[in-house]
C-alpha cells in the first residue's frame, strides 16, 4: 500500500505522472508549506510497483505490500 | 522493487531543494543505496558548494563540507587517512567541471579509492541560474540571455567521456533521473560504484543528469520532457568505463 | 630518545613534524621549500602516514582540510606564491575550526618575485592569511633547532585552539644546514583522536560534521569566540627573546633570519660601547606588544626595525606600541638580496651615531 507523508510533499507531480495504474492524483488540500499533495484515489488498482516512491525527490512516499490503513 | 522505505540517512523533514528538483532525488538515491549496503554509519559525504550544500541541513550521516570545487581534494585527504570509510563526494556541474576541474581530473587520474556523485543540471542553481560548462547550446541562462553561443563560450563539457579516457578510474557512468528506468539504473550504478570502492578497486564516477525547474523557468513535469528532447541526446547515458570485475 | 643530526632547516621541519605526530602531508613543488615534501614523501610512509603530491597548492591545502577533519595531524608547506593559492583553504580551515600546520619558507615578492630568500610575507601571515578576518598563530623561528622545537609543539596549539598554525621562515633558514637535536617520537593512539573529528576510530557513534558555513547567529558567535581566542593568545602564548635590552638606548626589533644578522652587528657595536639591544618576536602573531610597549622610553632613544624586505612590514606593529615616544627607523634588503653583517652593522651604527634620519 501507498503511504504519503504529505508534510514532505512539494507537489512536483512525478508520482502521479509515473504511476502506471493512475492510483494517485494531486489533491485539493495544501500542506503546511502550501503544496497540494497527492492522494490515493484508486487504491485497489495499486500493484505496489513503488514507482511513485522511486520517483519522489523528497522520499515522501513509502510503499509496503499487504493491506491495512496508514 | 516493490516496497520502499525512506532512509534515515536523510532528515525527517523536507529537503532544501526546490519542488521537483532531481538533485533531491539524487541525494535520496544515495541514501537508499547506503541503507541497502548497510554502510550508513561507515559512509562519509563530502559536500561541495552549490545546491549540493543544501545537504548540510538534510544529510543525517557523517559529512564534511568543503570549498567550491575542492571535494575530490578533501576526499583524498579523508580516504588516505581513513581508508576503511566509504567516502563519496557529491558535486554539481559548476563545482565539478568549472572551478574544480583540476581537482576532479587529478583525483580520477590518481585512482583515488572513493566515489564521486556528479549531479549535472546544466546551470548554477544556487546562485540564480548562470551558465555552467555543461549548459546546452542555445540554452538561456542569466549570463547567456540570448542562449549559449559556442563561439564565445565553447561547448557543453562531457565529463564521463573525459574521465573515461584516463587509465585509473574503474567505473564511469551517466544516468538520467527523469524516468523510472533511468532512476533504477542510476541506483544500480551508485551501488556498483560503492561496492567497487568497498573492494578497494579505485576511482568511481557516477554522473546523474538532473534538472533545475526554478532556473530553467519550467514546471517540474516540463523539465522531464526537456531532458528527453535536449539533455539526453547530448549527454548520452551509459556506462563509459567498467573494469570493476 | 632525542638525537643530534646535521640537517637542512627544511628537512629538520619535516622530521620534527613526523615526530610531532604528523601523518598526512600534501603539497606542490615550489622553491625554496622543496626539501619538505621530498623528505616527507619517503618518511611518512615509514611511519604509516600518507604523502600526496597535489595538483596545485589549492588542492593540497584542501587535502589537508580533509585529513584534518578526520583528526589526523596534517600539514602542508609552500612559499609566498603558493601560500597565496592556499589562502582559500587556510580560511576554510579557520572557519571549519580544523587544526593543521602550514609552513611558509618565504621568498621575494610580490608575484612570482624571486626564488631567493626574503621576509616579504609578514603582513600576509599576520594580518590576512585569507578572507573573512581570521588569524592563525604564526611562529617565526630563527634557527633549524628553533624550527624543530616550534613544529614539535605546533599541533598542541592547533588542536587546543582548533585553528591552523603557521610557521613562517625564509629560504635562508630553510636551506642552511645546522646541528639539531631531535625530540622523541610522540606516540598518539586512537584515543587521542579529537571527539569532534569525523573518524570513527575514536569510538564515536553519533553523527559527525565539519562545515565552513554557518547560519547568521551562529557565525557571529564563532567570530566572537575567535576574537576572544586571539586576545587570550596575547596574554598567554607570546614568545619572544630579549637580547641586551635592559640598558639599551637603541633597540633593534627583528625576527627570523634578520635577527641572526642583527645579533652579530649588535655584538660588534657593543664592543665599541654602543648600547644596542634587540627584541626578537618568536611569535609574530600574537605579537610581543608588551615588550615593546613597556620599554623605558626615558632611556630608549630609537627603535630600529630590521627586516629582509623593503618596505619594512613589521613597522606598523612596532609603531603602535612605541606610540611616538621615540623615533622608529627601518633597514632592510629585499627582492632576494640578503641582509649581510656589514650592511646591518653600518645601518645601525649610522642611526646610533646620529648619521641617519
Amino acid at each position: 500500500m501507498v503511504q504519503i507523508n504529505e508534510g514532505l510533499c512539494k507537489s512536483c507531480g512525478y508520482c502521479v505522472k509515473f504511476c502506471p495504474k493512475q492510483v494517485l492524483q494531486i489533491g485539493h488540500e495544501r500542506n503546511r508549506r502550501g503544496h497540494f499533495f497527492p492522494v490515493v484515489v484508486n487504491e485497489r488498482s495499486c500493484i505496489t510497483c513503488a514507482v511513485c516512491a522511486l520517483m519522489c525527490p523528497e522520499g515522501a512516499i513509502e510503499v509496503s505490500k499487504g493491506g491495512g490503513k496508514a | 522493487m516493490a516496497e520502499y522505505k525512506r532512509s534515515t540517512m536523510i532528515a525527517d523533514a523536507p529537503s532544501g531543494y526546490c519542488p521537483g528538483c532531481l538533485h533531491s532525488l539524487a541525494t535520496r538515491l544515495v541514501s537508499d543505496v547506503l541503507d541497502e549496503l548497510g554502510q550508513g554509519d561507515n559512509s562519509l559525504n563530502v559536500i561541495s558548494v552549490g545546491c549540493s550544500a543544501l545537504n548540510i541541513l538534510y544529510w543525517n550521516g557523517d559529512f564534511c563540507s568543503v570549498a567550491h570545487g575542492r571535494a575530490p581534494a578533501a576526499a583524498t585527504g579523508i580516504k588516505r587517512t581513513n581508508p576503511e570509510r566509504l567516502v563519496f563526494a557529491y558535486q554539481g556541474d559548476g563545482d565539478l567541471c568549472a572551478i574544480g576541474l583540476a581537482e576532479i581530473m587529478s583525483a580520477a587520474n590518481r585512482g583515488e579509492n572513493f566515489t564521486v556523485i556528479f549531479a549535472n543540471n546544466q546551470t548554477y542553481g544556487m546562485t540564480g541560474g548562470q551558465m555552467a560548462p555543461t549548459t546546452l547550446i542555445g540554452q538561456k541562462t542569466t549570463t547567456t540571455v540570448y542562449g549559449r553561443d559556442p563561439h564565445s563560450t565553447g561547448y557543453p563539457m562531457k565529463m564521463c567521456e573525459l574521465i573515461s579516457t584516463l587509465e585509473a578510474p574503474v567505473y564511469v557512468a551517466r544516468f538520467a533521473l527523469n524516468s523510472p528506468k533511468g532512476v533504477r539504473e542510476a541506483r544500480a550504478g551508485i551501488k556498483k560504484a560503492f561496492q567497487a570502492q568497498m573492494q578497494g578497486r579505485g576511482f568511481t564516477f557516477v554522473e546523474l543528469l538532473t534538472n533545475c525547474p526554478t532556473n530553467w523557468h519550467m514546471t517540474p513535469l516540463q523539465t522531464l520532457d526537456y531532458m528527453n528532447t535536449n539533455t539526453i541526446p547530448y549527454f548520452k547515458p551509459g556506462v563509459y568505463k567498467d573494469i570493476t570485475e | 630518545m632525542s638525537e643530534k643530526r646535521f640537517m637542512k632547516g627544511n628537512e629538520a621541519i619535516a622530521e620534527a613534524a613526523v615526530r610531532a605526530g604528523c601523518r598526512f602531508f600534501a603539497g606542490y613543488p615550489i622553491t625554496p621549500q622543496n626539501e619538505i615534501p621530498e623528505y616527507l614523501s619517503w618518511r611518512l610512509p615509514e611511519v604509516g602516514g600518507a604523502f600526496v603530491q597535489g595538483e596545485s597548492e589549492i588542492a593540497s591545502v584542501n587535502m589537508v582540510y580533509g585529513a584534518a577533519a578526520m583528526g589526523t595531524r596534517a600539514m602542508t608547506s609552500s612559499s609566498g606564491p603558493g601560500i597565496s593559492l592556499k589562502a582559500e583553504g587556510i580560511s576554510y580551515l579557520a572557519s571549519a575550526m580544523l587544526p593543521a600546520l602550514i609552513v611558509n619558507i618565504s621568498r621575494g615578492g610580490p608575484g612570482l618575485g624571486s626564488i631567493q630568500p626574503a621576509q616579504s610575507d609578514y603582513l600576509q601571515a599576520t594580518k590576512a592569511l585569507g578572507h573573512g578576518g581570521f588569524h592563525a598563530m604564526v611562529f617565526a623561528p630563527n634557527s633549524a633547532q628553533e624550527a624543530v622545537d616550534l613544529v614539535y609543539e605546533a599541533w598542541e596549539y592547533a588542536e587546543r585552539d582548533r585553528n591552523p598554525v603557521m610557521v613562517l621562515m625564509d629560504g635562508c633558514l630553510g636551506n642552511i644546514m645546522e646541528e639539531v637535536e631531535l625530540p622523541p617520537m610522540k606516540k598518539l593512539t586512537d584515543e587521542d583522536l579529537p571527539e569532534w573529528s569525523l573518524t570513527r576510530r575514536n569510538g564515536r557513534d553519533y553523527q559527525g560534521n565539519i562545515t565552513p558555513i554557518y547560519t547568521e547567529p551562529i557565525l557571529e558567535g564563532i567570530n566572537t569566540m575567535a576574537g576572544e581566542m586571539y586576545k587570550a593568545w596575547e596574554e598567554e602564548d607570546v614568545k619572544a627573546e630579549s637580547f641586551l635590552v635592559d640598558d639599551a638606548e637603541y633597540v633593534v626589533v627583528a625576527y627570523g633570519i634578520a635577527s641572526r644578522v642583527a645579533k652579530e652587528a649588535i655584538m660588534a657595536l657593543r664592543e665599541e660601547g654602543f648600547k644596542v639591544g634587540m627584541i626578537r618576536p618568536i611569535t609574530v602573531f600574537p605579537y610581543p606588544k608588551k615588550l615593546i610597549h613597556d620599554l623605558d622610553y626615558s632611556r630608549v632613544k630609537g627603535i630600529i626595525d630590521i627586516e629582509m624586505t623593503i618596505p619594512a612590514q613589521m613597522r606598523e606593529d612596532i609603531e603602535l606600541q612605541v606610540a611616538e615616544r621615540c623615533p622608529v627607523y627601518e633597514y632592510g634588503r629585499s627582492g632576494g638580496c640578503l641582509l649581510d653583517d656589514e650592511g646591518v652593522y653600518d645601518a645601525i651604527k649610522a642611526i646610533v651615531t646620529g648619521g641617519a634620519d
